[in-house]
């Protein structure tokens, strides 16, 4: 049967990894800090996948980036998902030259579906991880991209099936309102959407094993998604893992070290 | 022992690569030169990516006629992973049908079952054939990581294990010393490490 997931996203600018809320970001430290204060070799033990994210605003410098997933590439055994900022075919290289599994793409799935066409076609379907961010604008669920600061024209539901049309691999859905806060994933929306023909990952709001819980327990969620450090720092991750195992829930089972 | 990893510019090297260092092999190469295939003691075709793209890329670099050389007549062992795997086989139906290396009698269809979420992503039970070497010492049942959209079809006698999504389908085989697996084992955490080892020990 095949497994859910728990995925951890790092926040990276211009050489720190960041707590977000709300998509504002809070210095937190660099690879190095990650390592000492956090273990973090030690923790993706406990996780399926990881998801690198370039949040940096203005100059997205890649060849920085580039260098901190090499980084974390080794001796960690799991996929890892990089983006932000992916503008050309020479950037995704760049990224899967230096460790990326797949690439996480946001803004060209609306401003560049060409480009996102000839990425399916080149390094496949299952290669290309589409994050959606949204959030509630007068009551309405609402598509964003550029880091969360573009509002688009279009209709939530629409969106995600024309994105679904892309030939993407998944769905990274992540909502802004609830990103960082620590008080549950937007499960009323979650649960509203169609059914989509792809693994839908879902972001923003985890804050405690329940709510990863809560969130596998959705049957159109593939994976829950935290880029939560500060509530899942230590033993954080290892813990809910072995409870989320014990209660039954579908996730993978590893030989211990 | 020295293991090359063949590079035909697709997909991610870089955790195949950190994985057998981390299984402290040292001597590994990654390249698509003569020379470096030609004095492997073992060999590994990685890869994600599109089959067409992937045969083409092969076919430019004229890596086809040095593997024949290694694979099929020095009997080196081959690991073929993922879309690896799947070169090793005769054909794939994706992006226009491709013909294959043809080690293997086996072919590549896209999941087609009404409702089945595709592309196959995330850790998934192996079924495993307790003949197999790779798996030695293995649960019967283990959790291995896919990423894919087509899936093998052979015949039984190269079956070594069998997974289910939607229906069940060959996920590894090994017929003397070519040896390919439908999942990554580079990203599998402990179980993958362990038949990483497998492969470099036992063949």
């Amino acid at each position: 049967m095949l497994r859910k997931r728990i995925i951890f996203t790092l926040i990276y600018e211009n050489g720190f990894f960041n707590q977000s809320r709300n998509f504002r970001l809070q210095k937190v430290g660099n690879i190095k800090w990650l390592e000492r204060n956090y273990k973090f070799k030690e923790i993706a033990f406990s996780l399926d996948e990881l998801i690198v994210l370039n949040a940096s605003k203005k100059e997205k410098n890649l060849e920085e980036f580039t260098k901190v997933l090499n980084n974390l590439v080794d001796d960690v055994f799991i996929p890892i998902a990089a983006g932000g900022g992916i503008r050309t075919i020479d950037d995704a290289k760049l990224l899967f030259k230096n460790g990326a599994d797949k690439l996480v793409i946001n803004s060209i799935l609306y401003e560049n579906r060409e480009l996102v066409k000839n990425l399916v076609q080149i390094y496949g379907s299952q290669s290309l991880v589409a994050n959606i961010d949204y959030k509630k604008v007068e009551g309405v669920n609402r598509i964003f991209i550029n880091n969360g600061t573009k509002e688009l024209n279009v209709d939530f539901n629409e969106y995600i099936k024309e994105i679904e049309e892309l030939a993407v691999g998944e769905v990274y859905l992540n909502s802004i309102e609830k990103d960082g806060t620590g008080f549950g994933y937007d499960i009323e929306t979650v649960s509203s959407i169609d059914k989509l023909g792809i693994p839908l990952i879902l972001a923003g709001g985890a804050g405690n094993e329940k709510h990863l819980e809560e969130g596998l327990r959705l049957e159109n969620v593939s994976a829950v998604a935290t880029a939560n450090l500060f509530n899942f720092v230590g033993d954080g991750l290892p813990k809910s893992r072995e409870n989320i195992l014990n209660k039954g829930i579908n996730i993978a089972r590893w030989l211990k070290c | 022992m020295k293991l090359v990893i063949i590079d035909y510019g697709m997909g991610n090297i870089r955790s195949v690569v950190s994985a057998f260092k981390y299984l402290g092999i040292d001597d590994i190469v990654v390249s698509n030169k003569y020379e470096d295939i030609k004095s492997a003691d073992k060999l590994l075709l990685p890869g994600v990516g599109s089959f067409r793209k992937a045969m083409s890329n092969i076919k430019d670099k004229n890596i086809d006629k040095y593997l024949e050389e290694v694979v099929l007549q020095d009997k080196k062992p081959i690991l073929g992973i993922c879309l690896g795997m799947q070169l090793l086989g005769s054909f794939s139906e994706e992006d226009g049908s491709t013909e294959g290396l043809n080690y293997i009698d086996m072919k590549c269809k896209k999941f087609s079952i009404k409702d089945l979420k595709v592309p196959h992503v995330g850790f998934n039970q192996v079924n495993i054939n307790t003949n197999s070497i790779l798996f030695s010492d293995f649960s019967d049942k283990s959790d291995f990581y896919f990423t894919h959209s087509y899936k093998a079809e052979a015949n039984i006698d190269i079956c070594q294990s069998t997974c289910v999504y939607g229906d069940e389908f060959i996920v590894s085989y090994e017929k003397d010393n070519i040896i390919g697996v439908q999942f990554h084992p580079e990203l599998s955490q402990n179980n993958g490490l362990k038949l990483l080892k497998n492969f470099i020990k036992k063949f």
